[in-house]
């Protein structure tokens, strides 16, 4: 059987419901991390929580990666003849934080801030079993639309 | 402050230079420097130096002379530069020492920045995942930026060109070849709104300064540049800075605005009374909202600006009149000294064909580096 393996198993979860990314509340303040912390940014408290993060948010802002990644420590695919440019961008979960992460699409014409996007799990490499290493991406929620 | 003086410069021509290790870049800069100085390497009472991938700096002593000083490694990312320039001069401010020398080199393997991941705090996740890369923060800052702002790509490609012709006017730049504004916007598309001639590269080179007590400064040099202001600040909550796997709700202004207002406060000196700037500029994106950051103008103005060429030699504001990072590459351990290097040319007039005119007295400079630092200085004659 094909297996999907977390680049990370501390970052997100592969839920029934779809990935989830797991991140910490202060319980002293309400501040919001990702990934997890052991302690508060914002008030120094450490009382963390661990939480799961809203699967859906805006996007903030992004880029393209236009060129391959330096591999190590990049573990997709990094030989310039068949690279493919890759959005990354900053998701606004609402009343949570701002997440970055890659992005599905990579056409800038197809990438606006504002937009509403889902979390997804996109491969970054595989072995010849078809088992594949992921990591988390957001994807937006109107594809097919402007 | 009043009390430090820079005495003597000193630079490694920047670039790529075969065949000479960081070290030795380093090493002929100081020599410089205290030539410059009109003294010897046994004069030094301290030093302080640092690079990121060129090796320890207080190893230049076997090759300078091991004349037992006191001799300080900083490490700051890009903001090393500034550090070891900020420890040398409390050196001097609390009265241990009368005079030393703040050394910075580096020698970098060819394109983009290799993250270590963990010493940035970070899981190798992250950069597994294809997103432990500067450049990506660079364009995601700025798209935010000229979505709140209304700066144009034009505009982006201006500084690019400018920068070029800048550092075409400058031996020891590395890129001396003027580039068109088109040339610029043609270029392969890196990391969206930003082109390849839009970003600086890592490269080579080094820089030193000699500094000593106000009061002495005239033992040295009879055109003394005072460091009226020298100030380093990392991020505080709510900040948008690179490597960061999440972002704050809030918004807070950043290490630059905190490190520059702290800067004009200690200087007793406003923004309209810079005559010269070097601000941090990795890519184009970042010298235009730096403009911002370091109080120059209202965020947005830039865009007119430069369209006036208020930040050529010759505008209101010259802003990286020696080619900026864009054009002398980024050894990140020697990029903030070449800013300082630059700011005492200018104040002495001995800028050559990049002289601003009208004899300035007031210079600025600003470095922004991972994982969220700045650091400003304020030097006048
Ligand atoms: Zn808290």
């Amino acid at each position: 059987m094909r297996v999907d393996v977390p680049v990370d198993d501390g970052v997100f979860a592969i839920t029934p419901d779809g990935p989830r990314l797991l991140g910490t509340r202060c319980t002293a303040c309400g501040t919001y991390t990702f990934p997890r912390q052991s302690g508060c940014p914002s008030c120094t408290g450490t009382e963390m929580l661990d939480v799961q993060l809203a699967p859906r948010g805006t996007l903030w802002t992004w880029t393209v990666q236009g060129f391959p990644p330096k591999a190590p420590p990049y573990i997709g695919e990094s030989d310039p003849a068949r690279f493919v440019p890759f959005g990354v961008g900053y998701v606004e979960l609402p009343g949570q934080l701002k997440v970055e992460g890659r992005l599905t699409e990579s056409d800038p014409s197809r990438l606006q801030i504002g937009m509403q996007m889902d979390l997804v799990v996109v491969p970054l490499s595989g072995d010849d079993a078809g088992n594949r290493v992921v990591t988390y991406a957001f994807r937006p929620i109107c594809a097919a639309g402007s | 402050m009043t009390g430090v003086a820079i005495v003597g410069i000193g630079m490694h021509a920047f670039g790529r230079t075969d065949g000479v290790s960081g070290l030795e870049q380093g090493a002929a800069a100081v020599r410089r420097a205290l030539a410059d100085a009109g003294a010897s390497w046994s004069d030094m009472q301290f030093a302080v130096g640092g690079s990121a991938s060129a090796g320890s700096a207080d190893s230049l002593v076997s090759t300078l002379g091991l004349t037992g000083l006191q001799f300080t490694n900083v490490a700051n990312g890009c903001a090393t530069g500034g550090t070891a320039l900020f420890t040398a001069a409390s050196a001097i401010l609390a009265g241990t020492y009368d005079v030393g020398v703040a050394v910075g080199f580096d020698k970098h393997e060819r394109g983009a920045f290799r993250v270590d991941s963990r010493s940035a705090g970070l899981g190798d996740w992250y950069g597994a995942s294809g997103l432990a890369l500067t450049t990506q923060f660079f364009g995601m800052k700025l798209n935010r930026y000229m979505h709140e702002h209304a700066i144009t790509r034009r505009t982006l490609a201006k500084v690019a060109a400018k920068a070029f012709r800048n550092g075409a006017a400058n031996p020891m730049a590395w890129r001396r070849k003027p580039l068109s504004e088109e040339e610029v916007l043609a270029s392969s598309m890196l990391s969206y709104p930003l082109t390849q001639y839009m970003f600086c590269s890592p490269g080579e080179g080094g820089v030193a300064l000699v500094l000593c007590r106000a009061d002495q400064a005239r033992r040295y040099s009879d055109r003394p540049v005072y460091l009226k202001a020298v100030v380093v600040r990392s991020r505080r909550f709510g900040s948008f800075e690179v490597l960061a796997p999440s972002l704050a709700l809030e918004h807070n202004a950043g290490p630059t605005v905190d490190a520059s207002s702290a800067a004009y406060e200690q200087a007793g000196i406003a923004p309209q009374d810079v005559d010269v700037a070097q601000l941090q500029d990795t890519e184009t994106g970042a010298e235009i909202m730096h403009m911002a950051e370091n109080g120059f103008c209202a965020d947005g103005d830039q865009e007119q600006w430069i369209a006036d060429g208020e930040t050529e030699i010759g505008g209101r504001l010259p802003i990286n009149t020696d080619g900026g990072c864009l054009a002398n590459g980024e050894p990140i351990g020697a990029s903030g000294l070449r800013q300082v290097y630059e700011s005492v040319l200018q104040l002495r007039g001995d800028a050559g064909d990049r002289q601003v005119p009208g004899q300035p007295r007031v210079a600025y400079t600003h470095v922004y580096g991972a994982p969220g630092i700045s650091g400003v200085t304020i030097l006048s004659r």
